[in-house]
């Protein structure tokens, strides 16, 4: 194994552990258990979500649906709980409706062939739309003392948001690792014309995984509603942009056929210790925006350079020569 | 008088292939060089280094006597040079005007001069005697013309070294001689032309002199050729230790395994019936474009056929289905490896296993000892060179991926096999290899079906040769009954009129 490989493999973690310790020498209580548990329960929602994502992003596909999926359940779940008095109604409801999101993204997307930033780009907007609708424009109230154990009771010590946290990333760790399917979403990723050719039924395993993806948006939307008590029609803008930001820190590549789960991990920690340090410095909010963008474009510069490597920008004229070349022979 | 063109010891490596190694040779001006070698020998790397598409690893080209080194296809159109294509490079959707003058476009006021395009290309295309209107859609052009289109932009920039990639291989009898024409008349200009063919026939009525390769080294240096000269060159191309490449084994047949009935669709234009049998290679031969692939493609289900079935063992294959052909026991190793073959980015067992573990029995969770077993075993048999199973395919040479996706569909347990193009851009050894593993497999009772468009190849290799033609086929030849005159006539699309090429062979 040569340096660039164990580079390659280890850089997110190497980059994790530089920033834990720069962040524990300059930021005061930085490694607190408080502040630790604290950091832990912030980045659940992104990180629930970021298992999912993981998947769709291998599978060169995108979903920029999520956050306005997360607000819908939410919405839809206080709605239905209010209406007829039962939590676990309104639970399965937000849960369906986060899945028939995934349903449809992935059904446009696999049967149609469009482009799925364009299909979830709209999506985004009309599941928006419908949040604001469902729930006539304003937050909704949630009075169930059941409903926000959920949000803030604990197993063992730990939150259960946390334990969602936990189990999405097991769940779909394994089921990317150790399952046909997960496999397949890799190959599909790699090569979608070769995956078709060898046998890979890949408009089952599109619309599955945006399916998924919707689940287990429409799963931390109710999780996010426990914590808040109440369903939040305009809750969660930009939060797919957090998401795609963490699964691509963790090595997820953006052209697909590549990720794990241990990335996405480090990926999704990396965010929350940004953030949380940036709190703990009491960083004005507009400076946090310019750090998140920024990070995001480090990440995507990281997985360019994991693609060719090299550094992009560096060895730019004899590259842009030879995609010239190729365009030419596509054309002609 | 010093050479137009030089190559002094050009040495070009790709990992695990020596393409080039210390090629040099010479072109002057009102020379035409031949340049031949069977494929793989190095000849499109040679054109691709002088169109400044790769750069050499070791040595340098002279142009005019002064070294050179093309970082991009820019430099290398700068220095007087053009190559015309196997597969044009031109854009179908703009005008013959805009094609020819592209990248050069006349301007006035800084906005594009169209009386002056119009008049710029109406005269080059009157001094190459084609009457074409230079606001032709240029996709709406033969192909021959396309590629008199491209000439004319080799001779609006005034190009001193002209290059011509296989020019003949998708063109008419009459379309071929003008090309002779006027390649005839850029020599009587004083240019220096590199011509690539395999048909040695082109070579001698055309070339002064020829240069042979093999493996990525020049073996034969001719400075005048005529026809006498024939069995010196094919031995330089073919080599006395691979003399004999092909090793055809006999094997006696069974049963049919797979009927292809009235079978039409996207690029097979009249209903194809075909019958292989247990144990027998069947060859598809044709020129570019003459449907091989999209035959394949109709067979496997890639693409949904607009007519006809096929049945595998008596039983008919639901359509446009590849997983149901997988099921059925066929497979496919498509022409275009790295496009349609191979999950670059994943390890050669991930490849190897993938078609195994999606059959229809596979059980959800992944067999990894198993799996890893089984595809360490058939990365054994093929003897795909890997340094390990975990590396990405991408990594391995050309002839290894093609070895590793034969794997893929022997551990499938696939009974017939498409055989696309399957040696394209292989070394030799690993050519011979393939075939020996052809072989095998047939006398196991499996079917092969093997498209190419390398003559010698396909009479080597198969025991019935289908011979297509413009999307149709044009007939069947046994093994025994098969020569190069009779397939080239069958493959060549305006069959009874004159050939300038067959005439001394059929005379």
């Amino acid at each position: 194994m040569t340096l660039s490989d164990i580079f390659r493999r280890a850089g997110p973690a190497v980059a994790l552990l530089i920033l834990v310790a720069v962040l524990a020498l300059a930021v005061p209580d930085f490694l607190g258990v408080r502040n630790l548990r604290g950091l832990l329960l912030s980045v659940t929602l992104v990180g629930t979500i970021a298992a999912t994502m993981m998947l769709v992003l291998a599978m060169r596909e995108v979903d920029l649906s999520v956050g306005s999926t997360v607000a819908l359940s939410g919405v839809l779940a206080a709605v239905v709980m209010n209406a007829s008095g039962s939590v676990v109604l309104g639970v399965v409801a937000g849960l369906l409706g986060g899945a028939a999101v995934g349903l449809l993204n992935g059904a446009i997307v696999a049967g149609l062939q469009v482009n799925s930033l364009i299909v979830t780009l709209a999506t985004m907007e009309m599941v928006r739309g419908l949040a604001f609708l469902t729930s006539g424009g304003e937050s909704v109230a949630i009075a169930s003392e059941a409903f926000y154990a959920i949000g803030s009771g604990s197993f063992l010590g730990i939150n259960w948001p946390i334990w969602a946290m936990i189990a999405s990333m097991g769940v779909f760790g394994f089921v990317l690792n150790r399952t046909v399917f997960g496999r397949n979403v890799l190959a599909i990723g790699g090569n979608p014309e070769a995956a078709r050719l060898v046998g890979v039924p890949i408009a089952r395993i599109r619309i599955a995984v945006f399916t998924l993806q919707g689940l287990v948006a429409g799963l931390a939307g109710i999780i996010l509603a426990a914590r808040i008590t109440s369903g939040q029609p305009n809750t969660s803008v930009g939060l797919e942009l957090a998401v795609i930001s963490a699964c691509v820190l963790g090595g997820v590549s953006l052209s697909g056929g590549v990720g794990t789960i241990l990335g996405v991990i480090v990926g999704v920690l990396i965010m929350g210790a940004a953030q949380n340090a940036l709190n703990l410095l009491n960083v004005p909010t507009f400076y946090q925006y310019v750090v998140r963008g920024g990070i995001l474009l480090l990440a995507v510069i990281a997985d360019r350079m994991r693609q060719t490597g090299s550094l992009g920008g560096l060895a730019f004229w004899p590259r842009a020569a030879r995609r010239t070349q190729g365009d030419e022979t596509r054309h002609a | 008088m010093t050479a137009l063109l030089e190559y002094r010891g050009v040495g070009k490596r790709f990992p695990g292939v020596v393409a080039l190694d210390d090629v040099c040779f010479a072109v002057r001006g009102g020379e035409v060089r031949a340049l031949i070698g069977e494929n793989g020998a190095g000849k499109s790397t040679l054109l691709k280094i002088l169109g400044g598409q790769y750069r050499p690893d070791s040595g340098t080209l002279a142009v005019a006597g002064e070294a050179r080194s093309f970082a991009s296809p820019r430099e290398s159109q700068d220095a007087g040079i053009a190559i015309i294509h196997q597969e044009l490079q031109l854009a179908p959707e703009l005008s013959v005007a805009e094609n020819l003058l592209l990248g050069a476009l006349p301007r006035r006021h800084g906005l594009l001069d169209r009386i002056a395009m119009r008049e710029r290309a109406r005269a080059v295309l009157a001094r190459l005697g084609e009457p074409i209107d230079p606001d032709t859609r240029l996709g709406d052009l033969s192909i021959g013309r396309r590629q008199m289109v491209e000439i004319g932009r080799a001779l609006l920039r005034d190009a001193r070294i002209i290059a011509f990639d296989e020019p003949t291989s998708s063109l008419s009898t009459r379309e071929t001689e003008r090309l002779m024409a006027i390649i005839g008349d850029l020599r009587a200009e004083g240019r220096a032309i590199i011509y690539v063919s395999h048909r040695m026939e082109e070579v001698f009525a055309l070339a002064d002199s020829a240069t042979v390769l093999r493996d990525g080294r020049h073996v034969l240096d001719a400075e005048h050729v005529s026809a006498d000269d024939e069995p010196r060159l094919l031995a330089a191309m073919a080599g006395r230790e691979i003399a004999d490449i092909y090793a055809y084994r006999p094997r006696t047949h069974g049963d049919v395994a797979m009927r292809v009935a009235g079978l039409a669709g996207p690029g097979v234009r009249a209903p194809v019936d075909l019958a292989v049998a247990r144990g027998e290679v069947l060859g598809l031969f044709g020129l570019v474009g003459a449907g091989r692939s999209e035959l394949f493609r109709l067979i496997f289900g890639a693409v949904r056929p607009h007519a006809g079935h096929v049945e595998v063992e008596g039983r008919a294959l639901p359509p446009g289905e590849p997983r149901a052909a997988i099921a059925a026991g066929l497979a496919l190793a498509p022409e275009d490896r790295k496009d349609q073959g191979i999950v670059p980015v994943a390890s050669v067992r991930e490849n190897v296993a993938l078609a195994w573990r999606n059959l229809a029995r596979a059980t959800p969770l992944l067999r990894r000892a198993t799996e890893a077993a089984e595809a360490a075993r058939q990365i054994g048999t093929m003897r795909v060179k890997a340094a390990s199973p975990d590396v990405a395919i991408a990594t391995l040479s050309g002839g290894n991926q093609q070895k590793a996706i034969i794997a893929r569909w022997l551990m499938a347990g696939a009974r017939i096999l498409l055989l696309d193009e399957p040696t394209r851009g292989i070394d030799v050894g690993a050519r011979s290899e393939i075939y020996g593993h052809i072989y095998g497999f047939a006398e196991d009772g499996g079917s092969v079906l093997f498209a190419s468009s390398d003559m010698a190849e396909v009479l080597g290799v198969a025991d019935r040769i289908v011979v297509m033609c413009e999307g149709r086929i044009a007939g069947i030849v046994d093994r025994a009954d098969a020569t190069a005159d009779r397939l080239l006539r069958l493959a060549l699309p305006e069959r009874g009129t004159r050939n300038p090429f067959l005439d001394d062979e059929a005379a």
